[in-house]
């Protein structure tokens, strides 16, 4: 068994993928190299990341792979948990040496654990969907700190793009300090820097960089959370399961 | 200074919150005109109340005023609760905050009945005019229709919004007779037929390509709901009943709502006694089972079952009523009986039969596509299964099921009134 390091980026993935064939190597225990601890006697191999390298792989996997496992496989990456990086590995060299159509193998253990972490992510990004709530600042900019599990922004930009066509929004991911940033015409990844006059470690926006009507529509919203709940059929339980605890620092209702 | 607003908002979601759907999916609403909105075709849950109900849109009435005098409901002429209405332009205020601030994915607009049909109808189609053309708004609106109102309105209404609903409030006309007389059961089908026939219209021209752009016509369909527990209907009756609305108005849901009392009305349960949660849980289930899993309604309730069990799920219940179909081989059976096994849901059933082409499945390998195996264990057989020798019988394998559930029946059974 050799063990291959990479960076964590979806380039050195598809790398490593194409050095195992070029080198021949079939078991291969693929590592981040952040949690790389080097041993003694495991053989290991750097790889360097290669555009050109990881483009014939991923147009490999485009023969093999319809468009919706192809947009599977990158969103179980966007989960950047480290035993997926292996999952993904062992699942393309399993579609690489099996005749096309295997990804329907539910019986293999690549296949159903990429399977299940693309649900996993999907979860979150519909929670995204679900969970952002902006708050509107003083000049006009719907605004809204993140911190989701999975680095799931890439996967929302258009939706939120389509459906607030007419309004500008920014949603910051804290944890990963980055954010995008819709102008009316395109959305942008911003950096730290962008949103530096704000504290994104304090959800709710202060009073003087609201807009004046925000804290209504705030008000009213909490109210209405209150008002359609109907306290005869109170069910805590299913209640925390739909809205797990850990968001509700970002939903105002809840607040 | 928002003390008027917001004692508006609470009376009327209070007064609407007995209305359970929820369900903003099967919008199909694009933003085309650079406008706000899009519906999203799955539907969002943006929060879930501490009852575990699901948010998804603004629910409200516009006002809570009322001509009649329904026994079961808490806006009724003769209750002594507190009046309010909104203006049309607050509902389309309220509804633009927000959603521009993702609160919501649209608008429920009902009303109580304030001077006649035609007036209230009126009045709602006014709403969802103005957010459509003056806001400019995609996102989902689902509007009641008013028992009685003219076609001419219904087709208005019809042409902005995506659901329309109208509830049949109590299963069987016996049952609506005896709590709102001035009601019929053939005051809700008039209309919920003629806007199916007018969906249906629609859909032919759009296919005959004659216009190029058909409008859309409730394009999310129609919905209704029955109040559970409020009248004596068996389960039989209510679901026959739901079977032939689903059938004769290609309804997109029916919606059961587990009766809160409200009323010191002898008729009806009195206040304070526990609201069927679980019965209206094992009615769903029921409903899924028609829906999804290709279940007849009289397989499931029938002259010689007319209940469902309350301590077992409808689909158990009939797998044990019909051991003599079981087991099945997970290799060779049609998808039809695999989606029948009590423990295996619509998504894994696909899977075993996309995996199976590869190779006999063990049971290794269907627990790691997610059924629930030691319930399932019972009534299939796959390439590793023992060969057993005393098949057990139903009451006992009943027994040997429940044994082994960590059981979901009775987290929801906290909520009934235990006896002892």
């Amino acid at each position: 068994m050799i063990t291959y390091t990479f960076d964590g980026s979806f380039e050195g993935l598809l790398t490593a993928i194409f050095e195992s064939y070029d080198r021949k190597e079939k078991a291969v225990q693929l590592v981040w190299d952040k949690y790389y601890q080097p041993s003694m006697l495991d053989e290991a191999l750097e790889i360097i990341n290669d555009e050109a390298k990881a483009k014939r792989v991923w147009e490999g996997l485009k023969k093999k792979l319809s468009p919706e496992w192809r947009t599977r496989f990158y969103k179980a990456y966007l989960s950047e948990d480290s035993q997926t990086f292996q999952d993904l590995f062992d699942f393309a060299r399993y579609i690489f040496d099996n005749p096309e159509g295997a990804e329907a193998n539910f019986g293999n253990p690549s296949v159903m654990a990429v399977s299940k972490m693309d649900k996993k992510v999907n979860r979150e990004k519909h929670r995204m969907k679900a969970f952002i709530r902006f708050q509107k600042t003083a000049d006009g900019i719907y605004y809204c700190p993140v911190e989701p599990d999975f680095n799931v922004l890439p996967l929302i930009a258009s939706f939120f793009r389509n459906r607030y066509a007419d309004q500008q929004w920014i949603i910051y991911d804290i944890k990963r300090k980055y954010g995008l940033f819709y102008d009316l015409h395109t959305v942008q990844e911003i950096t730290y820097e962008f949103v530096s006059e704000i504290d994104t470690k304090k959800v709710a926006l202060p009073a003087e960089l609201t807009d004046e009507k925000e804290e209504l529509a705030s008000i009213l919203w909490k109210d209405y959370f209150n008002s359609t709940n109907i306290p005869a059929r109170k069910n805590m339980k299913l209640h925390i399961q739909h809205v797990p605890k850990r968001y509700w620092k970002y939903l105002n209702e809840k607040n | 200074m928002y003390d008027r607003i917001r004692e508006k908002l609470n009376i009327l979601a209070d007064a609407a919150k007995y209305d359970v759907s929820c369900s903003s999916s099967g919008g199909s609403r694009k933003n085309d005109n650079k406008g706000i909105g899009d519906s999203s075709s799955s539907g969002i849950c943006h929060t879930y109340t501490e009852d575990g109900r699901c948010v998804s849109l603004l629910k409200i009435l516009l006002t809570n005023h009322c001509i009649y005098d329904c026994a079961f409901c808490v806006s009724r002429k003769s209750n002594d609760v507190k009046r309010a209405a909104f203006t049309v332009d607050e509902v389309v205020e309220l509804t633009m905050s927000f959603y521009r601030r993702n609160y919501i994915e649209g608008l429920f607009l009902s009303s109580g009945i304030f001077k006649n049909a035609d007036f209230t109808m009126e009045r709602l189609v006014r709403i969802v005019k103005k957010l459509r053309i003056e806001e400019r708004f995609n996102g989902y609106i689902h509007l009641k229709t008013i028992p009685g109102a003219s076609q001419e309105l219904l087709t208005e209404a019809g042409l902005y919004a995506d659901r329309m609903s109208i509830n049949l409030e109590m299963p069987t006309e016996s049952g609506l007779k005896l709590l709102a007389p001035d009601k019929s059961h053939e005051d809700v089908k008039k209309p919920l037929g003629f806007i199916q026939n007018t969906i249906t219209q629609f859909k032919d021209e759009k296919q005959t390509g004659l216009i190029k752009s058909t409008p859309k016509f409730v394009p999310a369909g129609q919905s209704t709901q029955m109040v559970i527990g409020a009248t004596p209907e068996t389960d039989m009756e209510i679901m026959y009943s739901a079977d032939e609305y689903y059938k004769n108005f290609s309804l997109k849901r029916v919606y059961y709502s587990g009766y809160i009392p409200i009323s010191y009305d002898e008729r009806m349960p009195m206040i304070g006694s526990q609201p069927p949660l679980l019965r209206e849980n094992r009615l769903y289930q029921t409903d899924w089972l028609m829906r999804f899993y290709g279940f007849n309604v009289k397989e499931l309730l029938n002259s010689n079952n007319p209940h469902l069990d309350t301590d077992i799920n409808p689909k158990l219940s009939w797998a044990l009523r019909n051991l003599d179909q079981f087991p099945i081989d997970i290799n060779t059976a049609d998808y039809r009986m695999i989606l029948r096994v009590p423990g295996i849901g619509v998504q894994s059933a696909n899977k075993i039969v996309q995996a199976r082409k590869f190779g006999k499945l063990r049971s290794d390998q269907l627990q790691k596509i997610g059924i629930a195996y030691n319930r399932a264990k019972h009534f299939i057989r796959c390439a590793d299964s023992p060969i057993i020798l005393n098949e057990p019988d139903a009451p006992h394998l009943k027994n040997i099921i429940l044994a082994d559930s960590n059981s979901k029946y009775l987290k929801v059974a906290q909520n009934q009134l235990s006896l002892f």
